[in-house]
């Protein structure tokens, strides 16, 4: 398990570096970052004494250690538009983002699991077919379509809740709910096939010839097993719902680091956009790294497959 | 090779299909909803100069914001409505299609081949080399599509080609995955000790047998990816990261609405329902490609 673990671990940091130096090498190869930042005045003296302040004149391994270095401690440089450091509105907006994408995951649980479940027990009946429907919706909708016909009839016509903005309980619910129901969809059709397969197995029969209550079968043993290839997917859905909450945080102005990475596009201000790349990848690294460690402890198989 | 045969695939396989007993009766019958939907948006993509009734960058200031042509100040001119600038909307819908398809299909293309490449070579060779290349896979499949795409947008600027690579280059991890799964198996049975016995080269023995037995597991995946791909493609074109102005684009007209939202819906509306019936065609589409096909892949 330890092995594992660390051989998990390696490969995650193995994927950050590939990234970081991807970002890294973009920066460059876009053009001088000084014609960014200096005046049109400036002369080639002003260029080379902000090249040598900025450190741009040293080789370009010794940059990317010093700025990699630097990323580490939070440091990411200025926002170009803000005149911040890039740190400091990472670190205000971060928590916004991350409350979201834990109600949202928190809806999607509850209503994935008895749906998924209930689906399978209940095969072809009007329940079945009222999952599937949801969960083929939920894959093929556009997330920001959804987010802006639910502004408009659910906060617009029907001023049933804010339309946008982070405040109250209510403020959480049309974003939390356009953002889990992706998920929700995926989850909830793994569950069911997940679920139909291990009702049909041998064991699942031998608890009910023993005189094991129903609901118990179903909610104990059975689910037991279906859950593990939701866990096996749990890391990529963790992933859908950060590139998801960009554009539902972009739609309802929510004050998180997905609104801010669209801001930073629009205003081309690359500092924030590479800070707020790296940070989500190395979210997303981290979750993943969990969710593998969780799927090796419930299921012993996979520590010896690789 | 993979444009012209992973075509082929789709109208040769889906005829064949084998009728799986225990798949019942509703997954065998042909997804007819999903195959006129997805015929009727190809004729719209091929044939969007002769089927649109206007000119879909045509501005025409004085009928901005018309509505359907049910509403009550809607005209058969506009059968959609019009948008802030005055230009047709079904018309703009009907050219966006050709975007969205060709966006879709392209991107998969590229993922599928490259991806199903890597898994081949992974497979068939076992060892470091399957070792190696698993970990890039691994490391490029946790990272979100948008965000590369958003780097490259505003580094390179935006544009379809930067669009279509920046999914593809996330995207072929997938395939790689799942392909190289198949070949660990095939690579087990006995054809392929025979082959390698009759003195076959590695190429050989990639290209003429394991690549030929992984045919349907891609086809299943491609068709599952078109519509995620549309999607994607739609966001990235909503967030101004996508296909710049004025080419029509479904992301980018929704997001063009979305401050009229209140006085002219229909501008946001359409091109989102257009999103949806297209996407969910290919869903339906490549769930019962799946079914009928390999129905051991479950969710991908």
């Amino acid at each position: 398990m330890a092995r594992f673990v660390f051989a998990r671990l390696v490969q995650s940091l193995v994927a950050l570096v590939i990234l970081s130096v991807v970002v890294f090498v973009l920066a460059r190869a876009t053009g001088d970052p000084l014609h960014l930042i200096l005046p049109m005045s400036a002369s080639e003296e002003d260029y080379a004494n902000a090249r040598r302040y900025l450190g741009l004149d040293r080789p370009y391994v010794e940059q990317y250690v010093s700025f990699v270095g630097k990323a580490l401690t939070g440091d990411f440089g200025t926002s170009l538009r803000a005149r911040r450091p890039v740190g400091e509105l990472i670190a205000q907006r971060l928590p916004n983002s991350l409350r979201l994408a834990a109600f949202a995951m928190t809806v999607s649980l509850l209503l994935a699991f008895p749906l998924g479940v209930l689906a399978a027990v209940w095969k072809d009946t009007g329940v079945d077919r009222t999952a599937q429907v949801i969960a083929v919706l939920g894959q093929s909708l556009p997330t920001f379509w959804v987010a802006i016909v639910l502004i408009e009839v659910v906060a617009g016509r029907l001023q049933w809740l804010p339309a946008g903005g982070i405040g109250g309980f209510t403020s959480y619910i049309l974003p939390g709910f356009t953002l889990g129901w992706f998920v929700v969809a995926g989850m909830m059709r793994l569950l069911r096939s997940g679920m139909l397969e291990v009702l049909d197995s041998e064991y699942v029969k031998l608890a009910r010839v023993k005189g094991v209550v129903e609901s118990r079968v179903v909610w104990v043993h059975a689910l037991k097993n279906a859950l593990i290839p939701v866990v096996t997917f749990a890391g990529i859905y963790f992933s859908i719902l950060v590139t998801t909450a960009i554009v539902v945080e972009t739609v309802f102005a929510w004050p998180g680091l997905g609104r801010l990475a669209y801001e930073a596009i629009s205003s081309r201000d690359f500092p924030v956009i590479q800070a707020v790349v790296l940070t989500t990848a190395a979210i997303v690294a981290v979750v993943n790294l969990s969710v593998d460690c969780v799927y090796a402890f419930i299921d012993p198989r996979i520590r010896y497959v690789r | 090779m993979s444009a012209e045969t992973a075509g082929g695939a789709v109208a040769a396989s889906l005829p064949a299909a084998p009728a799986r007993p225990r798949a019942g009766a509703r997954t065998r019958r042909l997804p007819l909803f999903a195959l006129s939907v997805i015929g009727a948006f190809v004729l719209c993509a091929l044939l969007a100069n002769v089927l649109s009734p206007a000119d879909p960058e045509e501005q025409s200031l004085r009928q901005r914001f018309t509505p359907p042509v049910w509403e009550e100040r809607g005209t058969w001119k506009h059968v959609l409505g019009t948008d802030r600038l005055g230009r047709d909307l079904l018309s703009r819908i009907i050219w966006g299609s050709r975007v969205s398809l060709t966006a879709g299909v392209l991107t998969v293309l590229l993922a599928s081949a490259f991806g199903a490449g890597v898994g081949l070579v992974a497979g068939y060779h076992g060892g470091r080399v399957d070792a190696a290349l698993m970990r890039i896979t691994d490391a490029t499949m946790s990272f979100p599509v948008i965000l590369l795409a958003l780097i490259l947008a505003v580094t390179i600027g935006p544009s379809f080609v930067n669009v279509v690579v920046a999914i593809a280059v996330v995207l072929w991890a997938r395939y790689a995955r799942v392909i190289r799964g198949q070949v660990l198996t095939l690579m087990e049975l006995d054809f392929i000790t025979q082959a390698r016995i009759a003195g076959a080269s590695a190429g050989r023995i990639i290209l003429r047998h394991l690549l030929p037995n992984t045919f349907n597991t891609l086809m299943v995946l491609v068709t599952l990816q078109v519509g995620y791909v549309i999607i994607v493609e739609a966001s990235l074109s909503f967030l101004g990261a996508g296909i710049p102005p004025p080419t029509p684009a479904w992301g980018s007209m929704i997001s063009e609405g979305r401050d009229f939202i209140t006085s002219a819906w229909w501008v946001s509306f359409f091109p989102g329902l257009a999103i949806l019936l297209v996407v969910l065609a290919f869903n339906l589409l490549g769930d019962w490609l799946r079914d009928t096909l390999d129905p051991k892949l479950r969710q991908l």
